[in-house]
């Protein structure tokens, strides 16, 4: 018997609705945007040539600091330095935190717990403490702060990274992939080379990218333990009072853009295989 | 036959078991582990002894520190910054609530809405972090500065009035930049856990007469916890510590304990008091984490 | 298609298992097993989930290690060798096809990691032989669930084991794909000639497939035999119940008269032959499958003048067939056949298979029938086991105490 049906599709409540539903989509366009905001500011000053020694009003376009990189006295140093921390920070905390990776998800040994707090902590903790508690210990031993304490301390917070990248990727590896090429003749390192390791291969990648990002970036933790050296973000704090060059934000632009084009680049190449 | 000892009927295929329980498999996890461990123990647990141990030393830079039991450097740091630590802490609680209230609409945008965008959006959540943290935080002075239009705008809606007209170097511009700096590390976590939640829990919730914000409030909330549980560790602890927000946005009447503990190691040179303040904080975070372990245990944390 | 010796050099090298036995802590998932199977043939391993299937053909394979017994092939011990080791081959119930490698390489794993060289002309055979030629290039996500069953198919089989273990393999594939592969496995290890030893929970699949079945439950094996020995001549009555549908009726043994058996079911006189009972005292069930019961309307069954077919030569010297009459309480028409529950004097309801020949004459609930079925169809097992082990266990294996696993 055909009832009156309530009338839940008027125009009106179809709006609502659909307001409603794609509010929270309007959010996150919205929150991205935001986080958008300071790289665009980044990237348009690069092109500043500012009236005085502070690159906060745009005055004028300009492709010569894009021309000219270096021109800022100990900046570019400062970026070689960074390089070469991240890159040897990046080698060493990849192959640490891998092994520990694959010892966590493999295996049950004693002493499990304890070590996924050993890991984990390094990550919660301030960057202060970190920093500080380093530094305690190298003036207690009597070291000299330079590149080496740098390394080290860069290399003790990207494991931790390390080991959560890799982890997550080797969780996600079917067992029966490993037994398969057992039963398919294939002995211990064999199965590693040939099937465990070109499967891990992204995780790992991811980490090591995630550990050079982390690396070079770091401020608070290098300005502790560096002595005399001058890392890149360390330039910027020390020139930031007394006004930044717009090549400070050539190179930020810079990092952002390689940064962004590896990771598409990877996206690219993940899509020609099928997930 | 007791039915708790049965294999499940759906096991998917098991680890296999070596052929041998061979001594070479009982070590190969200690074997594996050794390398990293022990970097983390001589490079974190020994500086955090040497820290602690540094907080209870006397003396000067000139004089050399002896290891004197001052418990009172403890009771002196707390009494002389307990306003930075408040503040510290104070900051890091708005910036980590704001952090939520913003990054969860976009979790969880990404993790049901998304579809095929969703790796781009990951992308975008990750890709502002490519750029040098300061020099992100430097942009904001941009934006935030008084001839800017963010200021501009804000004066003329007469917003500005309460902070003496302007928006940088303001309580306002720390907390701002603290909760932009940390947004990723907010959402991620966030959405790692909405993605694991079955979407058909909220179809069958609204199915049983529930509004879309009950469904939320009853289903989606309480089952992504564990995601805002994690997101606000990681957002609220590295706040809590952080300075550069206030050294860049802020002013000289707003510091907080990690400027504190900056300057005494670097600026005025006072080992113990500035070890001191560090370890109260390390402390303060451990407990919290105590606490969230506590309740969720060991192996989501890594 | 004939294939090369294998690699030990062995033809007509069984399989043997002996004694073979898992546990886990105080679990046994595999309690002592002993069986062959003899090269070349099919041999199905089928049973319910959680009762040792698996496990076993894992030890078969190497992935796991036995606590006890032996593991052989022909005159080669093999139970101490490593999975890489054996002469054997899995098909994994997941198929576990390398996501990283495309068909070819998948397919030429085994043949590589021998040292083979040459692998083109054996991958293209293979291929051709799973009927996809052509596919080598492409990566195993590309492929459907029936695609990717098939390669995990040719990639064990290239490698020619001794013998070819697949778990499960057709679990995946919806029905109709599922008798379609049937047939095509069945196919190729003809074909191929390879000792093919398959795990199911499903028992139509093992009896469609296989020369040998055996039964197992709770890690242990029920019975063996052909498939016809098992349907009709179940040993236990987790077997009658698993393999199809049987009815089971509590009866005592009344007397033996030369090879017939006489007993007394609820008050029923049924008669048997005597070699076809297991009942070890004078307890029993009397077991008759539902397709062998003729129904018919009424009190009395009809008399060969009515043209009914059933009634063998055998029961005209034995004062008819054995029957008991009863009331239909439910009649599902299925198309093929209807089945009939029909509830005993004594309260029991059997289940009768009636095969719709074109018969108009379809009972009702309520009415009064008269169920009959040839001595010749009968069997007997011992009473002192569950009346209704194996029944409907796909259900209750989800629940933490299932019906019929017992403690």
């Amino acid at each position: 018997m055909a009832g009156a049906l309530p009338s839940r599709t008027r125009w009106d409540r179809r709006l609502l609705r659909w307001v409603r539903e794609h509010l929270v989509v309007f959010a996150a366009i919205a929150a991205l945007f935001y986080m958008f905001l300071p790289i665009a500011i980044v990237l348009l000053f690069s092109f500043n040539n500012p009236a005085g020694k502070f690159n906060f009003t745009f005055t004028k376009f300009t492709w010569d600091n894009w021309l000219h990189p270096c021109r800022p006295a100990g900046m570019c140093e400062a970026v070689g330095v960074s390089l070469k921390l991240g890159l040897l920070a990046t080698l060493l905390s990849t192959i640490l935190g891998t092994l520990v990776a694959f010892a966590l998800v493999r295996y049950r040994f004693r002493g499990r717990n304890a070590t996924n707090m050993l890991i984990f902590l390094p990550m919660a903790t301030p960057e202060v403490v970190l920093g500080s508690s380093l530094l305690a210990l190298f003036i207690n031993i009597g070291a000299t702060q330079g590149f080496q304490t740098i390394l080290i301390a860069h290399v003790l917070f990207c494991v931790s990274f390390v080991v959560v990248t890799v982890k997550a990727r080797i969780a996600t590896l079917d067992p029966a992939l490993e037994q398969a090429a057992m039963d398919l003749y294939a002995g211990p390192f064999q199965t590693f080379r040939r099937v465990t390791l070109p499967l891990v291969m992204p995780g790992i990648v991811a980490g090591a990218l995630l550990a050079f990002s982390l690396s070079f970036d770091d401020f608070i933790i290098t300005n502790f333990n560096a002595g005399t050296t001058v890392t890149f973000p360390m330039y910027v704090w020390g020139i930031s009072l007394r006004g930044v060059p717009p090549q400070v934000n050539v190179i930020g632009s810079l990092m952002f853009l390689v940064a962004l084009a590896l990771v598409l680049v990877g996206q690219l190449f993940r899509r020609s295989r099928p997930a | 036959m007791s039915a708790v000892a049965q294999i499940p009927a759906s096991v998917p295929t098991p680890p296999p078991e070596p052929a041998e329980a061979g001594t070479t498999r009982r070590f190969t996890p200690y074997l594996l582990l050794l390398p990293g461990v022990l970097w983390l123990v001589l490079f974190f647990l020994v500086p955090m002894i040497t820290l602690a141990s540094t907080s209870l030393q006397t003396g000067s830079l000139e004089q050399g520190y002896q290891l004197t039991w001052r418990w009172a450097n403890y009771t002196d740091a707390l009494g002389t910054y307990r306003e930075q630590f408040f503040r510290a802490f104070l900051y890091a609680a708005i910036a980590t609530l704001l952090a939520l209230i913003i990054s969860y609409p976009l979790a969880y945008t990404i993790a049901f809405k998304a579809g095929r965008w969703r790796n781009v959006m990951l992308l975008l959540v990750i890709a502002p972090f490519f750029t040098s943290f300061l020099i992100r935080t430097i942009a904001w002075k941009t934006i935030l500065s008084d001839t800017g239009f963010v200021a501009d705008v804000m004066r003329g809606l007469g917003l500005l009035n309460l902070s003496d007209g302007r928006l940088l170097n303001t309580t306002f511009a720390v907390v701002a930049g603290l909760t932009y700096n940390f947004l990723p590390f907010m959402t991620l976590p966030l959405y790692a856990s909405l993605e694991r939640m079955d979407p058909r829990l909220i179809e069958a919730a609204e199915d049983l007469y529930s509004s879309p914000f009950t469904a939320f409030r009853k289903v989606t909330f309480p089952l992504s916890m564990p995601g805002v549980v994690a997101g606000t560790l990681l957002t609220f602890i590295p706040a809590a510590g952080d300075f550069i927000n206030r050294r860049l946005l802020g002013n000289p009447q707003n510091t907080v304990i990690g400027d504190v503990i900056d300057s005494r190691f670097h600026v005025i040179v006072d080992y113990p008091t500035a070890a001191a303040l560090s370890f109260v904080l390390m402390i303060a975070i451990v407990i919290l984490v105590f606490a969230y372990i506590k309740r969720a245990g060991t192996e989501e944390l890594v | 298609m004939t294939i090369s010796t294998s690699s030990a050099g062995q033809t007509g090298a069984d399989l043997h298992l002996a004694g073979l036995t898992k546990r886990f802590g105080t679990f046994s998932a595999v309690d002592d097993v002993s069986l062959t199977v003899p090269q070349g043939s099919f041999f199905a391993l089928v049973g319910p989930s959680g009762c040792g299937k698996t496990t076993t053909l894992r030890m078969i394979a190497g992935l796991e290690y036995p606590t006890a017994g032996r593991i052989g092939i022909g005159d080669d011990d093999i139970t101490d060798r490593k999975p890489y080791k054996r002469p054997v081959n899995t098909v994994f119930q997941s198929y576990a096809l390398f996501p990283h490698l495309d068909i070819f390489e998948n397919v030429a794993f085994g043949l590589r990691r021998r040292g083979v060289r040459n692998v083109r002309s054996q991958v293209d055979e293979m291929l051709a032989l799973v009927q996809l030629e052509g596919y080598g290039r492409r990566r195993p996500a590309w492929l459907s669930g029936g695609q990717q069953q098939r390669v995990a198919l040719a990639r064990a089989i290239i490698n020619r084991p001794q013998v070819l273990l697949l778990d499960e393999p057709l679990g995946a594939l919806d029905l109709k794909l599922r008798r379609q592969m049937q047939i095509e496995l069945k196919r190729i290890q003809t074909e191929v000639g390879l000792t093919f030893v398959h795990v199911t929970h499903d028992q139509e699949e093992a009896m469609t497939m296989a020369d040998t079945i055996a039964v197992m439950n709770q890690g242990r094996i029920e019975q063996i035999g052909s498939p016809g020995e098992l349907y009709d001549s179940p040993a236990t009555t987790f077997v009658a119940n698993f393999l199809g549908q049987s009815n089971l009726i509590r009866a005592t043994v009344a007397a033996q008269q030369q090879d017939r058996l006489l007993l007394d079911a609820q008050g029923v006189r049924v008669t048997m032959l005597a070699a076809r009972s297991q009942a070890r005292t004078k307890n029993a069930y009397v077991g008759v499958r539902p397709e062998k019961i003729r129904i018919s309307r009424g009190t009395s069954p009809p008399s060969a003048a009515d043209g009914e077919t059933g009634l063998s030569s055998m029961d005209s010297s034995m004062n008819g067939g054995n029957q008991l009459p009863g009331v239909v309480t439910d009649s599902s028409y299925i198309g093929v056949s209807t089945q009939y529950l029909v509830r005993t004097a004594w309260g029991q309801e059997l289940m009768v298979f009636s095969q719709n020949t074109g018969g108009d004459d379809r009972l009702s609930p309520g009415d009064d029938v008269v169920l009959h079925w040839d001595p010749a169809h009968t069997f007997a097992l011992d009473a002192t086991e569950a009346i209704d082990a194996g029944v409907e266990l796909e259900e209750t294996a989800e629940r933490p105490d299932p019906v019929g696993a017992g403690s």
